[in-house]
């Protein structure tokens, strides 16, 4: 299976999922007009890396803004995770927030509580979004 | 001619004396907003110190430009009404206030649209921030998606983020047609 790679834009995050590694990333912001056609290949690409998936998969959300229509894609991105999870996998979500970022951190933990996979609140200095 | 001349300098006035930071009518298309986006970023970063205020103000003006792009009747006034035009239309404005930023924003909309427009809106305005982020989790679980893709979250996200009331009016223009102005005030 091959790496899901796409560079990020002034309105689309930066992306990159290795099936090798599990290690899923998703960097930047995510404010495009019409955010079902950006994270349709996101989405395809999990439901087929879920047939085979790593024992260990962790999907890196480092965010500085998205939009509230990128919001319900995003929670598919990780309902697409939850079956990998419960055929015994490691999944885990990296939730990464700037210090001064509540809204962003609250953001997060609306998801934990509506998603079943663990996540980690990470603290970071600053998103570097360029 | 010196009539437009005249003009240009009272509206220089007017913009310097709101405290525009951007003003904007036309049509709108993903690059334009792109621009403004841009455009309202970089004044952003030079004129307000506080990261969490900017992000906030930046997210409230996403949204609010996107409303317009999403939720748009595609019709622009005209000297008996209303005309059709190709791209969607509207007018958008930020400003500074002494309590922060106020983003203005003004589209015309189906007249069929505006009751359940306004019970939204009321709705949000009835609630605290609390409320506010319990209806958004829910609406955001529910996995429902609306037409423009946001599932009914964006005026719940502009007022969670504004930390205020929505503002807005509604004026009817023709049977079929009203104009529909929201004013969004965040506090800094």
């Amino acid at each position: 299976m091959e790496p899901l790679q796409l560079e990020g834009s002034p309105k689309t995050p930066h992306v990159h999922f290795d099936p090798v590694t599990g290690l899923l990333e998703l960097k930047g912001r995510s404010i495009p007009e019409n955010s079902i056609d950006f994270y349709k290949p996101l989405i395809d690409w999990i439901e087929k890396y879920s047939r085979t998936p790593n024992p260990k998969t962790a999907l890196h959300v480092q965010l500085e803004y998205f939009n509230t229509s990128s919001s319900k894609c995003i929670l598919d991105v990780f309902k697409r995770l939850e079956p990998i999870r419960s055929a015994g996998n490691e999944v885990t979500v990296l939730w990464h927030y700037e210090a001064d970022d509540e809204d962003m951190l609250e953001a997060g933990e609306d998801y934990s509580g509506i998603i079943n996979i663990p996540f980690k609140m990470i603290q970071i200095a600053e998103v570097n979004g360029d | 001619m010196s009539d437009l001349l005249e003009r240009i300098h009272d509206l220089y006035d007017e913009l310097e004396k709101h405290r525009v930071m951007l003003s904007f009518k036309g049509g709108l298309s993903p690059d334009l907003i792109t621009v403004l986006l841009n455009l309202v970023e970089r004044k952003l970063d030079g004129m307000e110190p506080d990261a969490k205020s900017r992000k906030r103000v930046f997210n409230v003006v996403v949204e609010c430009l996107q409303n317009l792009y999403h939720h748009n009747a595609h019709l622009r006034a005209a000297s008996d009404g209303v005309e059709s035009t190709a791209e969607p239309h509207g007018v958008v404005m930020i400003a500074r206030t002494d309590t922060g930023y106020s983003v203005l924003t003004g589209n015309f909309m189906h007249g069929g649209d505006v009751d359940h427009l306004k019970n939204h809106l009321d709705r949000i305005n009835a609630l605290d921030t609390d409320a506010l982020r319990e209806w958004y989790r829910a609406k955001l679980a529910d996995g429902k998606y609306s037409e423009a893709g946001g599932g009914g979250l964006g005026m719940i996200d502009i007022a969670r983020r504004s930390g205020g009331k929505l503002g807005y009016a509604f004026v009817p223009y023709d049977k079929d047609s009203a104009f529909f102005s929201l004013n969004v005030n965040v506090n800094t």
